[in-house]
């Protein structure tokens, strides 16, 4: 059934990590990404490596999630490994045939993207992980927030975030309803030719479509009796509180961003 | 002779997981052709999943269905043959309009089914008479109409399958008290017109009690009783606890009955309650 969806990552258990301010949250990822790419070698890939690990046991989120997240992009690394392996050309050569070269340079950099992207895969997927989908948005409009100034419409933007995804479930339930009444009436959904199917689904879609109208125009209308007027003075009720592990966990990430910034200068320094 | 049957009927929602839950628990049921059925339940007592199983768009955990005698999973492919025979119109069913025109959109059901157009006009202007709708109402748009045209409009998509069992999932649900009793009495109609079974789910003790033959009780996924109406609502205190009533009338009956009046027992419409009164205040002015 449609219910069995997943609707965003969210691994609701009891961790530190999931207690941690979402803003904080949020940079550290960007910390992670910035380690990652910034990285050009080995050695920078463990600190990366390390930092993942660490908090992958901190989250207690069991790996098997993790290895979910990487599974939809597994073609993508073998590709990326692939055009690595064939295309560059550095270093001793090991094997040739015709035009086809796979030098030593080349299985190092397919390794090294392998465990680049991997890494950035877990690491941003424990973020979705360990925050709900509500707490992201919130956190998402509290850090762009400067960009207020420049008339760019955070609040407004953060509350489309929020409504799409408090409707998500509500639509496939929707969904879900349609479909059994199209198919009490001898609709054919899961059979039939490419454009049978394409034109079974007309059936669904335009309901669905005109229900979606309908809740949108209802929810506008509801948020205006209680007079909705934005972001400007409007206080939450889940209020984002920064705290002293927060910090922490901010300082223990600067430091090992230092750590990979002062490996990469040795290394090129060397 | 029964034409809807199920043996040992059980449906779990996601079997094997923390959130399994038995919706429909070992229902053995009867349902005679030629009857109208009231089907009633407090929410959540597992209705809704039930009357889902009939015609096949839930696949019974264990148990069978019997349609006319025949087991309706014994083939797969042949499911959606049941479905022509085993109409189920559902709650809100309003929603579910899609075409540009109301005669279009009515046809649906009949272009599935493989039918001709002379044969699909016949039905959708009989099925147009039968609910009362205008002919002129059949070139418009559904999206234009009102809540209430737009149910019937729904309700005849599924009508003119000329099933032979059509069950509703509380039609009147939103309509007005005028609008009820019209529904009501062409539902009825439909049913002696055609000849064919009726299962009506409503949250109305007066409506199942002035329109039905038989009433479904459901209590916490297991059948509570399949029995005549008169005999259900005797176990008024029964009803009781499982959140359901008897209809309203009942009780003014009871009171007077308590009070010293002369009333039988088993008035449960108000009509029989208006020819009880008047036989007693004739008595009284003799």
């Amino acid at each position: 059934m449609l219910k069995d969806i997943t609707l965003g990552q969210y691994f609701p258990v009891d961790s530190i990590l999931h207690k941690l301010d979402p803003r904080f949250k949020i940079i550290f990822t960007m910390i992670l990404i910035v380690m990652l790419f910034a990285g050009n070698s080995m050695w920078t890939l463990a600190i990366g490596g390390i930092f993942v690990l660490m908090a992958q046991l901190l989250s207690k989120i069991p790996l098997k999630m993790s290895w979910k997240s990487i599974k939809p992009i597994l073609p993508v690394l073998v590709f990326t490994a692939i055009l690595n392996l064939f295309l560059i050309d550095s270093g001793e050569e090991l094997w040739s045939w015709k035009f086809i070269k796979i030098s030593e340079g080349g299985i190092t950099t397919s390794i090294f993207m392998i465990i680049r992207i991997v890494l950035l895969i877990i690491g941003s997927s424990l973020l979705t992980y360990t925050t709900s989908p509500i707490l992201l948005t919130d956190a998402i409009e509290s850090l762009m927030s400067p960009l207020k100034k420049v008339k760019f419409p955070v609040h407004e933007m953060a509350m489309m975030m929020s409504i799409a995804l408090r409707f998500i479930p509500t639509l496939l339930e929707e969904t879900d309803k349609i479909m059994s009444a199209q198919k009490a009436r001898g609709a054919m959904l899961d059979s039939g030719k490419m454009m049978d199917r394409a034109k079974a689904l007309i059936p669904i879609l335009i309901p669905l479509f005109v229900s979606a109208f309908r809740r949108a125009e209802e929810l506008a209308t509801a948020m205006e009796c209680r007079c909705y007027r934005g972001g400007e003075g409007r206080t939450r009720l889940r209020q984002l509180k920064s705290e002293k592990r927060d910090y922490i966990g901010l300082v223990i990430c600067l430091l090992f961003l230092t750590a990979s910034i002062a490996v990469n200068l040795l290394q090129t320094g060397g | 002779m029964a034409i809807l049957k199920t043996e040992g009927l059980t449906y779990t929602y996601s079997a094997g997981t923390p959130f399994e839950k038995t919706a429909v628990d070992n229902v053995n049921l009867s349902i005679e052709k030629n009857t109208m059925v009231g089907v009633i339940g407090h929410t959540g007592s597992g209705k809704s999943t039930l009357i889902q199983h009939f015609n096949g768009l839930l696949q019974p955990t264990s148990g069978r269905v019997l349609l006319n005698g025949r087991d309706i999973w014994e083939d797969k492919e042949k499911i959606r043959e049941v479905r022509f025979q085993v109409g189920l119109v559902f709650q809100y069913p309003e929603y579910q309009l899609f075409e540009e025109t109301v005669y279009r959109d009515i046809a649906f059901g009949c272009k599935n089914m493989g039918l001709g157009e002379d044969e699909t006009k016949k039905r959708i202007l009989e099925t147009a008479d039968m609910l009362g709708m205008e002919r002129a109402l059949l070139n418009r748009s559904p999206f234009a109409l009102s809540g209430g045209q737009k149910r019937r409009v729904a309700i005849a998509g599924v009508m003119v399958m000329h099933p032979e069992v059509l069950i509703l999932d509380e039609p009147c649900a939103g309509l007005d008290p005028k609008g009820r009793n019209q529904m009501l009495h062409q539902i009825r109609d439909y049913q002696k017109k055609s000849g064919s079974t009726v299962l009506l789910v409503s949250h109305s003790m007066e409506d199942v009690a002035e329109f039905t033959q038989k009433l479904l009780v459901m209590n916490h996924a297991k059948l509570f009783c399949y029995d005549d109406p008169p005999k259900v609502f005797r176990r008024a205190e029964k009803l009781q606890e499982m959140g359901l009533k008897v209809p309203q009338i009942a009780y003014v009956m009871g009171e007077l009955r308590k009070k010293g009046y002369n009333i039988p027992q088993d008035i449960y419409t108000v009509s029989q309650a208006r020819d009880v009164l008047l036989k007693l205040l004739g008595k009284g002015a003799e």
